[in-house]
């Protein structure tokens, strides 16, 4: 189930269990761990046209930037108008602001963003250990946030708008995984 | 890299030169450092100036919306300038080109 679940999320043909873009295993809970999503992203790493790039960083507002450029520069191979860098750059760094802010309550931890080229399709996937997301649906909702005072809710819809496909990974203890894909040059 | 917020008061007019990266981890004081400069000074317009900014997500639009309820509360006016298409894109997706006037240049935002 596990791993069904993984190579579901990882593999564009295979639509997984998904709910209106979101994907969920049965009994609702995030599958996987760390070291499965290194597994696959190794087996992946080979297969013929696709080229990916994993890094780890610590949650720390300050890697907000470096996360957007690195993965900027990596979407760079697909010859991406200055339109569509911008729209990546906003797009990873409101998934890498979450985990700072609400995956780890701004405290200690990593942040995994994988991002991958397969012809001209790019996906980032940023995922955290943190507290995870009670209902990943109402997170989505625009406006919807639950530090009111300071964020906009936003973030989410953000996401959906600079990019193709949103897929939220999410439970509480259990960390959050985001995967965005973007089609470059249209 | 830090960056900050530079503020320019002009009367009861406050603007606020924002940074090149209008991120989450930049914004951090801007809501400190306004309540503060509201708190002292009677403020009843305040400016945004973009032209230096390439970079702008959600956060951003966070601190504006929250910057235009409290200005909107006393009655008064928040309006920008110097915006890029980029910063232009995510004002409209982020719903705050509908709620205050763009203008070209900061001349154009202060006596309008």
């Amino acid at each position: 189930m596990e791993n069904k679940f993984l190579n579901g999320n990882m593999n564009q043909d295979d639509p997984g269990n998904y709910v209106d873009g979101k994907m969920w295993n049965s009994d609702g809970e995030m599958s996987g761990t760390q070291e499965k999503t290194g597994d696959v992203a190794e087996k992946k790493r080979w297969k013929p046209g696709r080229e990916v790039m994993t890094m780890k960083i610590d949650s720390l507002s300050e890697n907000e930037e470096f996360a957007r450029v690195v993965v900027a520069v990596f979407a760079a191979r697909l010859d991406p108008t200055v339109e569509e860098i911008d729209d990546i750059k906003t797009a990873v760094s409101e998934a890498v602001t979450n985990a700072v802010i609400h995956g780890y309550q701004n405290g200690e931890g990593t942040i995994t963003i994988e991002a991958a080229v397969e012809e001209n399709v790019l996906s980032v996937t940023v995922s955290d250990d943190g507290i995870g997301i009670k209902n990943v649906e109402q997170a989505m909702e625009p406006m919807f946030s639950t530090l009111p005072d300071e964020r906009s809710g936003m973030g989410f819809s953000f996401m959906e708008a600079f990019m193709d496909r949103v897929e939220v990974i999410s439970a509480p203890g259990k960390g959050t995984s985001v995967t965005m894909r973007k089609k470059i040059g249209r | 890299m830090e960056q900050s917020f530079i503020y320019e008061a002009k009367g009861q007019t406050l603007i606020i030169h924002m940074p090149a990266e209008l991120d989450h981890h930049n914004c951090r004081n801007l809501r400190y450092e306004t309540d503060l400069l509201m708190a002292e000074n009677y403020v009843s317009k305040i400016i945004f100036d973009f032209s230096r900014t390439t970079f702008m997500d959600s956060s951003g639009i966070g601190i504006l919306l929250n910057r235009y309820k409290q200005i909107k509360a006393g009655g008064g006016v928040v309006s920008f300038y110097g915006a890029s298409p980029q910063i232009l894109r995510v004002l409209k997706i982020g719903g705050v080109l509908a709620l205050m006037p763009q203008y070209e240049s900061k001349e154009e935002a202060l006596y309008r």
